[in-house]
């Protein structure tokens, strides 16, 4: 991936506590580093925006996912019944839009739904079978009973030294370099 | 929903936590784990799985026969054509409503007892909207064609018909599968990362990594997870009210006495949810026995539970009075002989009616008195007893208005066939093997949900709060 650092992708430290890993997230972030991640098992407040999370662009996908929906609902059940299959019932219109407004409602809801899912897994990279977190072997408790803080190598701040210096300050439980 | 209106419901409160007590985050991922990954297999386990998969045998039988022989195997006579088929599938669609609003409604009005139930409640939903749509593509004549409900470019050059109610319920019903299926999954995600990360089996790490798509429970990704749960969540909320109402319109859109009822769609919703909850309560009971799982299904949520049956029933019951009201106010000579005649109290269905009003308004008032709620035995019998109510309610709906129509040379009394019962009987049994498998294989109580709420509970005991009014549920 990289020359200068072919071996260290960065470090991880694992904490006891929600509140530990979110006070040791926002020094980090004042000291400077920006490409972190933090891991829970639960999600914890204030936690991604501790590390600089800003921007969720999941509503906005599902609204417009939700408005295409509902349009491509009406659209076709607008095509069906007036230009491609028009029939004359006592001269009752042809389009006769509260009726399609049920199946409206449910290709608004569908879209959105499928956005809703897939928006987010797209967002989160997701899946990714591997990802080089899983090597160290204490990451199991990510999804269990642990906290952990983990700074990237590829951070304008990272430096394999100061940087393993600076999260011992935060007396992590653990501290494990993560390894391509 | 009812828990916070009197003080005896907050004296209640305190008795009663949603959460054992000394529970900490870590202890609740590793009881709930355990029972998917460290449980022996049960003897009871076993029973309950062999039972259940022979009635799938019947179920494939009779599904066999049908295919064989068509629907003439069935009741169903000519004023008669909707039979048991769409009994069914009124119950079981009802059925699978209770899951969607405890996952969906109830979160969105932050009821955190809903935590502890919503995972293997959203299972229920999803067993039974399978189960329910199966009955109406089994009563198509020709079920191998079901596809020309759906519109797609065909060379016969058709649409179907999108006025009506019978095409919108194949896009309601769909479509609240398939959110169904996609709310659960989301939800079973950060569960499937923990499943995977504690399995010691090589097979179980593979097959839960593969559908935990390599969770890692990232800061970044709780927040879009968050985000898209919640909106799943508001997405599912008008979809539930929608498909029940869309169910009742296949009845109240017609002209047959007993069905043209304006007030339908209210109380088909508020039904659907009742029976569902009823369902909820059969199933979570022995659950909770026979898994040790009182700390988290605690008798707080079967209180709750009790109340909102008991809420929903009055919903119901003032369904009936309606319906009754307006046959005698509107002085229809044929809607009166349907509600208040012989077409449903007095007729040959009498005993039906009877025991539907029994089963679903009189012995649920049982509800009002503490001790009904608190004893689980009491408790789970009510809840047996709204299951058959609100099966009897869609037989009599379905059944009495048909039998008896208009014009009484047409009237033809309806007798359920063997093969009726098989295939209904069939149905319960692929419902509960699912169930069988799924708390074997799946955690039946959302793990990282339980573990959020076992960490807030703790911080604001060691904020000082005294916790019992805000624990319960805010007013936000």
């Amino acid at each position: 991936m990289d020359e200068t650092h072919p071996e260290l992708y960065g470090y991880i430290a694992e904490f006891k506590s929600p509140s530990e890993l979110v006070g040791a997230a926002t020094k980090a972030r004042e000291a400077g580093y920006r490409r972190m991640e933090a891991h829970s098992p639960f999600p914890v407040e204030g936690l991604a925006e501790a590390i600089g999370f800003r921007k969720n662009r999941i509503p906005a996908i599902v609204f417009t996912a939700g408005l295409l929906g509902g349009l491509g609902g009406f659209t076709m059940q607008y095509f069906a019944s007036v230009i491609d299959y028009p029939l004359n019932i006592g001269g009752k219109p042809l389009n006769s839009w509260p009726a399609f407004i049920p199946v409206t409602f449910e290709c608004t809801i569908l879209a959105a739904a499928f956005a809703a899912v897939f928006g987010m897994l797209f967002l989160n990279g997701l899946p990714m079978p591997y990802h080089p977190v899983f090597g160290v072997e204490k990451f199991v408790r990510a999804s269990h009973d642990r906290f952990f803080l983990f700074i990237r190598w590829d951070d304008e701040q990272f430096h394999e030294q100061e940087t393993r210096t600076f999260l011992e300050g935060f007396e992590p439980e653990s501290l494990s370099e993560v390894r391509q | 929903m009812a828990s916070e209106n009197d003080l005896t419901g907050r004296a209640g409160v305190e008795e009663m936590p949603i959460i054992g007590p000394g529970h900490t985050f870590a202890t609740v991922s590793d009881k709930l784990t355990a029972v998917v990954l460290l449980d022996r297999i049960r003897k009871s386990w076993v029973l309950g799985l062999a039972i259940s998969f022979a009635f799938v045998m019947l179920f494939l039988m009779s599904v066999t026969v049908l295919f064989l022989k068509g629907t003439g195997i069935w009741g169903l006579n000519v004023p008669v054509m909707w039979g048991f088929a769409i009994v069914n599938f009124v119950w079981w669609i009802g059925i699978g409503h209770a899951g969607t609003l405890i996952s969906a409604i109830l979160l969105l009005l932050r009821q955190e007892w809903r935590t502890s139930i919503n995972r293997f409640a959203e299972a229920m939903t999803l067993f039974a909207v399978a189960c329910a749509g199966m009955f109406p593509i089994l009563h198509l004549g020709r079920p191998w064609v079901f596809y020309w409900l759906m519109p797609y470019p065909n060379t016969m050059a058709l649409w179907p018909q999108f006025r009506s109610p019978l095409v919108f319920d194949v896009f309601a019903v769909s479509t609240y599968a398939t959110v169904s299926l996609l709310f659960w999954y989301v939800g079973l995600l950060p569960d499937l990362a923990n499943l995977r990360d504690r399995a010691k089996n090589k097979f179980a790490q593979l097959i839960y990594g593969a559908m935990s798509m390599g969770w890692r429970g990232s800061a970044r990704h709780w927040a879009r997870y968050q985000t898209s749960y919640l909106l799943l969540a508001g997405l599912a909320t008008p979809l539930v009210v929608s498909v029940h109402t869309i169910v009742s319109y296949d009845f109240a859109v017609s002209v047959v006495p007993g069905w043209h009822t304006t007030v339908f769609p209210p109380y088909f919703v508020a039904g659907a949810i009742f029976s569902g909850f009823a369902m909820v309560l059969t199933l979570a009971i022995p659950l909770r026995a026979v898994y040790n799982l009182k700390d988290f299904i605690t008798d707080r949520h079967l209180d709750n539970m009790a109340k909102v049956m008991l809420a929903t029933g009055l919903i119901v019951a003032y369904g009936y009075l309606m319906e009754d009201f307006i046959a005698w106010y509107g002085e229809n000579e044929y809607e009166f002989f349907m509600m208040l005649g012989p077409g449903r109290p007095f007729g040959p269905y009498w005993a039906y009616y009877w025991s539907l009003i029994a089963c679903n308004i009189v012995i649920p008032q049982l509800l009002w008195f503490r001790f009904a709620r608190r004893n689980v035995y009491v408790l789970w019998v009510i809840s047996i007893v709204v299951n058959v109510g609100m099966w009897l309610e869609r037989f009599v709906i379905v059944i009495t208005s048909t039998s008896q129509d208009f014009v009484p040379a047409n009237w033809q009394e309806y007798t359920p066939t063997f093969w009726d019962w098989s295939l209904y009987l069939g149905t319960i049994g692929v419902f509960f093997c699912l169930l069988f498998l799924f708390i074997r294989v799946l955690p039946a109580i959302a793990i990282s949900e339980m573990q959020e709420l076992a960490y807030e509970v703790d911080h604001r005991k060691s904020l000082g709060n005294d916790g019992h009014g805000t624990s319960d549920s805010s007013h936000a």
